[in-house]
């Protein structure tokens, strides 16, 4: 381990960090709130660490390895949540303690977006802007953020990379140069916000709220400026435009970043995992639409496929926006919506949960056990969409998904004893460890009345979560640690 | 720059890593998926399975804005053909193709060109490494000899011996000692540290001097800083390979060769071909089999297999036995360290020899010749001044007044036929070819930059 080095990066990171602290106040300025006394207190604490850590070691030259990447990435991550919580915590708008700021900036930063806070219409704008703003940096991935503008991490960017992106394949890359793979993904994806911004204020909201909810929508976040989200509006347009945004940030930018070099929509419908993605978006959506006519009465067949829609591709991508109360819609609708976002967007996306391709892969690899069941000689390449798949990314596949799904029910006990019903222990372990950020049942409304314990376990989750869990967890085996 | 390199092998896998440190952009093609990933993990840069000459697969790796393609696959055939793919489906500008085998290169005016077969810089590792074995041949003591300006100026590494009469003393005493012969000190490398040299430095025994100077007056040099030695005139070759073949057909009028080569049928084909060279068939890690070569009278034994461990376990052997000298050709950088300087007198690494050669077409500014020197650390750069006093950083100025980067030295100067030592005073004129010598190779852009025509006047 590389301690001096470990240091300087993280150093070298809040340093930039700090300057995330500036937006908020020029939103303060703009308004004239006078609410930009906390942020400038955070910059200059965040700063200050950061050159402590970074300036004792400034000459230090060494090459990154892949442990010191892991290390680095849950280091930065953990001491961001904290960072962020500042501004809150030192706020008198906001009335939070400790553990909430934390989890309040925790839950942003992981694009969560369970919030702890109520009354949000009436915080001062910097603070609101400053949550989704959160939200929008850790969509992309801080690290990656970083990688792109800092080209001294060289290698070491490239482990830094593979520690903080989603899914299963780690290893590729846009442009030979990771730094420019960076940079290409952080283009689009503020290219994309600022489509979503300008699609959002052409529907009807301010320009304020535009800007803040296609944060939170590109990046699959959740946070919202209103109590009632996006049903706030209640409107076809806003809430379209939302669907199309999450779906968006749903997706694989590297398949962004193809479609938008190739110029042709043609790779999405080439890629298998678009495909299984969408495959399970349009059932989803069929069944809760049939599920709404047939249970409710006074709903109209236009707005059950628009809420059904929107809640879909809300919850299936780990957003947490609404359009509408659906942790009150009838029967298995509010179940089948908490389950969906443990398979999660896909692979290289903002989004949460396992990931569409993990998923897929599962089931192909079932099929194929089943096949051989019937033909036990047979041989059976596993295809997944033009090429087969190694068997080490099989392993690596179904060692996740089961360490996933172990962690759901060791926390979900967890959450019982503090004393949490069944349906809001699982409903708060997908909230945090799928990034979700709703719940139902005694958490439908906010997760301000849960214990503290359980609100720092859910602080874990969400970084696990964010970090793909083996990232986080490699930490804890003393084989990493042994020189 | 965007650079596709065919083959992951070891020189692939040397560009590449220079290459990449240069800030290019590099893609490797191969088709070892393991090697891929090994070469991927450790270097930033991209990867591409597949076919090298295949048009899907130098398309997936970017060759439709890529400026250049080095194909160095163990194929010549590959190629060639994925240069001609390259030019032909992409357009690619510049194409640089690895050719072994002298069936095609013999006819390479014809082969080559646009017309034929697009490739527009042709190498051959194994001649460069043979050519580098043979000039070290021909200047006995010297450590690595590399020429310029078409080999009229050579750089010349030597280890300082007690006895020099110039070790122990200032190095301005040089030009006492030897009043008609001009040369200059480029580095000094002391127990693995460069010094930069000034004229009050004391050269001290055991000390890598680089020193240039015209062709004619190497020796002359070389005699200030060790006990000069005699010519060489029994060379045993251990390996009939490419290399050893090629050398031994290139020395063999002027020395008395011997090759040892391990397979018969090999043996028994280099005997047709090699008129003048004994060929013996044997092990040349077997002592007996050395001993019969002639071993304790033979003044350089050559370790040319294509096996590292072999080569220095023959070296050692050959060098215990009486040899007076032994050149081992070691590919992995690792044992070079490991064994140079000990038992084994020159170890070459061909990677390293051929990389510069491949350097040179990649470079910025007007470059002719990129030498690495100590494994790649430092490196020596032959450079064209081009513009005037005004657009250029360095025409028009005394060498003393050149802004030179950190731990670069000018060596030489090459006008026309006339070959300038750098003084402090020589003023560079427009088209005059500029040895460089850099401690640092991180100090090749600022040098690439200082010969990039500028356009200050604006």
């Amino acid at each position: 381990m590389h301690f001096a080095l470990i240091s300087k990066i993280l150093g070298l990171l809040l340093v930039v960090f700090s300057f995330t602290m500036m937006p908020p106040v020029a939103v303060s300025y703009w308004y004239q709130e006078g609410s930009e006394g906390p942020f400038l207190v955070s910059f200059v604490i965040t700063l200050l660490l950061g050159l402590a850590l970074w300036l004792p070691f400034f000459k230090h030259k060494e090459e990154l390895q892949t442990r010191d990447g892991f290390l680095v990435v849950t280091l930065f991550w953990s001491v961001l949540g904290l960072i962020g919580a500042l501004p809150l915590y030192i706020s008198n708008d906001v009335p939070v303690g400790f553990t909430d700021a934390v989890f309040e900036s925790m839950s942003g930063l992981t694009t969560t977006g369970a919030t702890i806070l109520s009354g949000i219409d009436f915080l001062p704008k910097s603070i609101l802007f400053y949550r989704q703003q959160l939200q929008w940096l850790g969509g992309m991935g801080v690290v990656v953020l970083a990688v792109a503008i800092l080209p001294m991490l060289g290698v070491g960017g490239m482990q830094l990379y593979k520690a903080e992106i989603p899914g299963p394949m780690k290893d590729a890359k846009l442009t030979p140069r990771i730094a420019e793979t960076a940079k290409a993904l952080w283009l689009l994806y503020l290219f994309i916000t600022v489509a979503c911004a300008v699609l959002y204020w052409a529907a009807g909201m301010t320009i304020f709220d535009a800007i803040c909810h296609s944060f939170s929508t590109v990046a699959t976040g959740g946070f919202s400026t209103h109590d009632a989200s996006m049903a706030y509006w209640d409107n076809p347009w806003i809430d379209w435009t939302a669907t199309l945004f999450i779906l968006i940030g749903g997706v694989n930018f590297a398949l962004h970043f193809a479609v938008w070099r190739g110029r042709s929509l043609i790779a999405y419908i080439l890629d298998p995992e678009f495909r299984f993605f969408m495959t399970l978006f349009l059932l989803y959506t069929g069944l809760i639409t049939v599920g709404l006519l047939a249970f409710e009465v006074d709903v109209t067949a236009d707005d059950a496929l628009r809420h059904s829609a929107f809640q879909v591709a809300s919850f299936s991508t780990g957003t947490g926006l609404t359009s509408t109360n659906a942790a009150a819609w009838p029967g298995f609708i509010p179940y089948l919506l908490i389950f969906t976002s443990f398979i999660g967007g896909c692979a290289g996306s903002t989004g949460g949960g396992m990931k569409a391709v993990r998923a897929a892969l599962v089931f192909h690899h079932s099929v194929r056990e089943l096949r051989r069941l019937i033909y036990p000689n047979g041989i059976f390449a596993l295809r997944f969409g033009r090429h087969s798949v190694p068997d080490r990314v099989l392993q690596a596949v179904w060692g996740f998904v089961g360490v996933y799904i172990t962690l759901s029910v060791i926390f979900t006990l967890l959450f019982t004893m503090t004393g949490m019903d069944l349906t809001t222990a699982v409903s708060a372990v997908a909230a945090s460890l799928n990034n979700l950020g709703v719940g139902i049942g005694q958490v439908g409304g906010g997760f301000a009345n849960i214990t503290d314990s359980a609100k720092w376990m859910m602080t874990v989750l969400m970084v696990a979560g964010r970090l793909e869990v083996f990232t986080l967890l490699v930490l804890f085996t003393p084989m990493f640690w042994r020189q | 720059m965007k650079i596709i390199i065919l083959g992951a092998g070891q020189v692939g896998g040397t560009l590449a890593e220079n290459l990449a440190n240069e800030r290019n952009d590099i893609t490797v093609i191969d088709t070892d998926a393991e090697r891929l990933r090994e070469l991927g993990d450790r270097l930033d840069i991209g990867t591409v399975r597949g076919m090298g000459c295949y048009p899907a697969v130098l398309k997936n790796a970017g060759a439709e804005d890529a400026d250049m393609l080095i194909a160095v696959t163990n194929s010549d055939e590959v190629n060639m053909i994925a240069c001609q793919v390259a030019y032909s489906l992409f357009r690619t500008p510049s194409k640089i193709a690895r050719i072994r085998t002298a069936h095609y290169t013999s006819r390479s005016d014809k082969l080559f060109n646009e017309n034929a077969l697009p490739i527009d810089v042709i190498i051959s590792p194994e001649q460069v490494v043979t050519d580098y074995i043979k000039r070290l041949i021909e200047h006995p003591g010297a450590l690595q000899v590399v020429n310029f300006a078409g080999g009229r100026v050579q750089l010349v590494a030597v280890r300082a011996y007690y006895g020099g009469p110039l070790v122990g003393n200032e190095l301005r005493e040089l030009r006492k000692h030897m009043p008609n012969v001009d040369t200059r000190v480029a580095a000094i490398f002391r127990r693995g540290r460069p010094i930069i040299p000034e004229g009050n430095t004391v050269i001290e025994a055991d000390d890598e001097v680089f020193f240039i100077a015209a062709k004619n007056d190497i020796r002359a040099v070389m005699s200030e800083l060790r006990r000069l030695e005699h010519n060489y005139k029994r060379i045993l070759i251990a390996g009939g390979g490419n290399i050893g073949y090629r050398l031994a057909k290139s020395i063999q009028h002027r020395y008395n060769v011997k090759v040892l080569e391990r397979s018969p049928g090999r043996a028994e084909w280099l005997g047709e071909k090699l008129h003048q060279t004994v060929v013996l068939q044997g092990l040349a890690t077997d002592r007996d089999e050395l001993l019969k070569a002639n071993i304790e009278n033979t003044d350089v034994f050559c370790a040319l297999t294509n096996d590292d461990e072999a080569n220095i376990m023959a070296s050692l052997l050959a060098k215990r036995l009486g040899a007076r000298k032994v050149m081992t050709l070691i590919s992995n950088p690792a044992y070079v360290d490991l064994v140079q300087g000990h038992d084994i007198d020159i170890a070459i690494s061909p990677q390293q020899s051929t990389i510069g050669s491949l350097l040179s077409h990649v470079r910025r500014g007007d470059v002719v010749n990129v030498y690495s020197l100590r494994r790649g650390a430092a490196e020596a750069i032959e450079a064209i001044a081009h513009g005037d006093s005004k657009s250029s950083k360095v025409v028009g100025r005394a060498v003393e007044d050149i802004d030179l980067p950190e731990g670069t030295t000018i060596g030489a100067i090459v006008r026309g036929e006339k070959v300038l030592i750098a003084h402090d005073d020589v003023v560079i004129e427009p088209d005059d070819h500029v040895i460089l010598f850099l401690i640092d190779k991180r100090r090749t852009r600022d040098v690439e930059k200082l010969f990039q025509v500028g356009f200050t006047f604006f």
